[in-house]
Parts: structure tokens; C-alpha cells; sequence
């Protein structure tokens, strides 16, 4: 009863335009950056490497390497400072949690493309 | 003087404020207070308004508090509190207050009996550091020294193993994040103690600046609010 009311009143804050993605995905996620009284859009492109939670606390976290450096990002899915979420390219993989990628080169690293 | 409202805690959840950051809040469902009786100056020595949530099983009702009920035209209660201050004074008996004294920003204090832990052990009851586990060391998780040899007795407040819990704590200085109206729910940022569905006094916050007599027609809660209430649920 009072998980269906919490869940009632999250409801409010949740987006419903978020796109279908899924780990393995290759997403370009553009982030809201406020700069004083300037505000401008930064985009973080990378491996949606996992997706977890559930609601309105569900993040999801991506990765890309930087100049031979891997970088992690993790997003809740429904943050309003996120303006975009633009999936790039789909992946075929068979974990829910992808972090054995850590630990592969770049070659070693590719995902084959979901059709 | 204090306005507050008595309430039960939901449960608690997270939501994004202005700034797009996740804040935890816990939600508090307070279904309009009765007011069942006004303490004056005149007739009690002290002012103070009496406030009365959710409505008692008729079977256990007493004599007594039914007879109280009756004197502000409404049922028995089962949770009946004092709010101290002049706060509610142009309010009438009988008159309902609802989460609407409330808007969001606002900074309240939330009294609550805290979960019961049990009989617990000075580590977990009073914070000491346990000994070594290991190395040969047969003490760890004891109280240490009770005190001096010289005063022949332990000193009063010596800190030991006991009772945990199932106490009034109160959390000051909490925001209030939401206020839903339509649903009678309080968004409280941060935790407040004690269980799900235990009894809560959410107070307007003693440590920020006092509050005039509230204007009742302002905080009137309106017949269709109810109606909505109950196609929601």
C-alpha cells in the first residue's frame, strides 16, 4: 500500500520520453551544464555499460576512453538536466552488467551491432 | 509559536529539486487534524490547541474521550497531541487543519518514536571501538574499565550495555521539499525517525524565526478536497 503511494507520488518527476537503450548500447547523452547565469549543453558519449534501480532512482552509467584514459559517467535515467539521450548505435551482448570491459583493450573491447 | 500537525510516516523515496539533484525525502501522510479543544490563559493557565488524527475503533473507544469528541462535533481519536502557542488561536473547535499550513522551503522539526533496538552492547549503544579480534586478545566487544577502585561504587552515568531505542527522538531543521495537497502528503527531505506507519508531530522549526497567528479561512480544508482525495485512492 505504501509502495503504491510512493510510487504514485515519484510519478511527477519522471519523464516519459526517455528512449528505449539498454547496456551494450552506444548513447550520446547530452547534460545541462549551468555556468553562472549561462547555461549550455555538454554531450558525454560512451558504452552504456550497466542500467540499474528502478522508478525514479534508476541510473544508468556510461563509458568512454579519453585520450587512453576510461572514463565513467552514471546518470539517473530521469534527471532533468539531462536535455537528451540519443542512441548511437544498438549492441548485441549477453550480460546485463558489462564490466568485464574494463579490464579489455580497444580491439578486444568491440560490440557486435544488434539488428 | 510552533504550528504543527501530527502525521505517519509512508515511507521514503527520492526527488529531483530545482537543480536537477536527487534528494531523499521521506513522504508523511497527514489526513486532516481535528482540532478537539483550545487551551487558554483564562481557563488552563498556558494556550495551546489540542489536536486529534485518524478516527479510533468504535469498540475501544472510552467513555471519556468520546464525551471529549463530542464537545468538537467529531469522532474519537486515536492520536491526540498539544501543539503549544498561540499559533491556531482564531482557529475554532472542530475545525480541521491540513499539510496546507505548510509550503514547500519551509524548515520543520519532526518528533518521532525511534524503532526499538533491543538490549545492545556499549559498541553498537554508546559508539566504543571494539578491541582486537584477533592476536590473541580475549576481550572484544566488552565495556572496558567500570571507573576507579577509590569511590568503592561505578559512577553514575557510566556508560553500559542496555536498552536501545523505542525512544521520543526529535530531527531539527529538516526541509519541507513538497507539499501535496490533493493527496495530504508532506515531502520531508532527509530522514525522520522511528517505523513505517509510526506516529509523527511535524512542528514548525523551534531554531528559525516564530510564526504569527495563522488566519483560518486561508487553511480551510475545502469539501472537494476530500472528494478527490478519495477518487485517488
Amino acid at each position: 500500500m505504501s509502495q503504491q503511494l510512493i510510487s504514485e507520488i515519484t510519478q511527477d518527476y519522471l519523464k516519459d520520453d526517455v528512449p528505449a537503450f539498454q547496456p551494450g548500447d552506444n548513447v550520446q547523452v547530452s547534460v545541462k551544464i549551468k555556468e553562472g547565469a549561462r547555461e549550455r549543453i555538454q554531450v558525454f558519449q560512451g558504452l552504456v555499460i550497466k542500467r540499474q534501480g528502478s522508478g525514479i532512482s534508476e541510473t544508468f552509467t556510461v563509458r568512454k576512453v579519453s585520450y587512453g584514459v576510461g572514463v565513467e559517467r552514471t546518470f539517473p535515467v530521469h534527471c532533468p538536466s539531462i536535455a537528451n539521450i540519443k542512441v548511437v548505435r544498438r549492441g548485441k551482448v549477453r550480460r546485463a552488467k558489462l564490466h568485464y570491459i574494463r579490464g579489455l583493450s580497444t580491439k578486444a573491447a568491440r560490440i557486435k551491432e544488434r539488428r | 509559536m510552533a504550528k504543527g500537525i501530527l502525521g505517519t510516516k509512508v515511507g521514503m523515496t527520492q526527488v529531483f529539486d530545482e537543480d536537477g539533484r536527487l534528494v531523499p525525502v521521506t513522504v508523511v501522510s497527514c489526513e486532516p487534524n481535528v482540532i478537539l479543544q483550545k487551551k487558554t490563559v483564562e481557563n488552563d493557565g498556558y494556550e495551546a490547541v489540542q489536536l486529534g488524527y485518524k478516527d479510533k475503533r468504535p469498540r475501544s473507544v472510552k467513555k471519556a474521550e468520546a464525551g471529549n469528541a463530542a464537545k468538537s462535533d467529531s469522532k474519537p481519536k486515536r492520536y491526540v497531541k498539544e501543539i503549544a502557542g498561540n499559533t491556531f488561536s482564531n482557529f475554532d473547535v472542530g475545525q480541521e487543519i491540513g499539510v496546507n499550513i505548510f509550503e514547500a522551503g519551509e524548515v520543520v522539526d519532526v518528533t518521532g518514536t525511534s524503532k526499538g533496538k533491543g538490549f545492545q552492547g556499549v559498541v553498537k549503544r554508546h559508539g566504543h571501538s571494539t578491541s582486537a579480534m584477533t592476536h590473541g586478545s580475549r576481550y572484544h566487544r566488552g565495556p572496558g574499565t567500570l571507573g576507579p577502585i577509590d569511590p568503592n561504587h561505578v559512577l553514575k552515568g557510566m556508560k553500559l550495555p542496555g536498552h536501545m531505542g523505542a525512544e521520543t527522538v526529535t530531527i531539527q531543521n529538516l526541509k519541507i521539499v513538497n507539499v501535496d495537497e490533493a493527496r495530504n502528503l508532506l515531502l520531508i527531505s532527509g530522514n525522520v525517525p522511528g517505523p513505517k506507519r509510526g506516529l509523527l508531530v511535524v512542528k514548525h522549526a523551534v531554531k528559525s524565526d516564530p510564526v504569527k497567528p495563522l488566519d483560518p479561512a486561508q487553511y480551510a480544508q475545502s469539501p472537494e478536497q476530500t472528494d478527490s482525495e478519495e477518487s485517488a485512492e
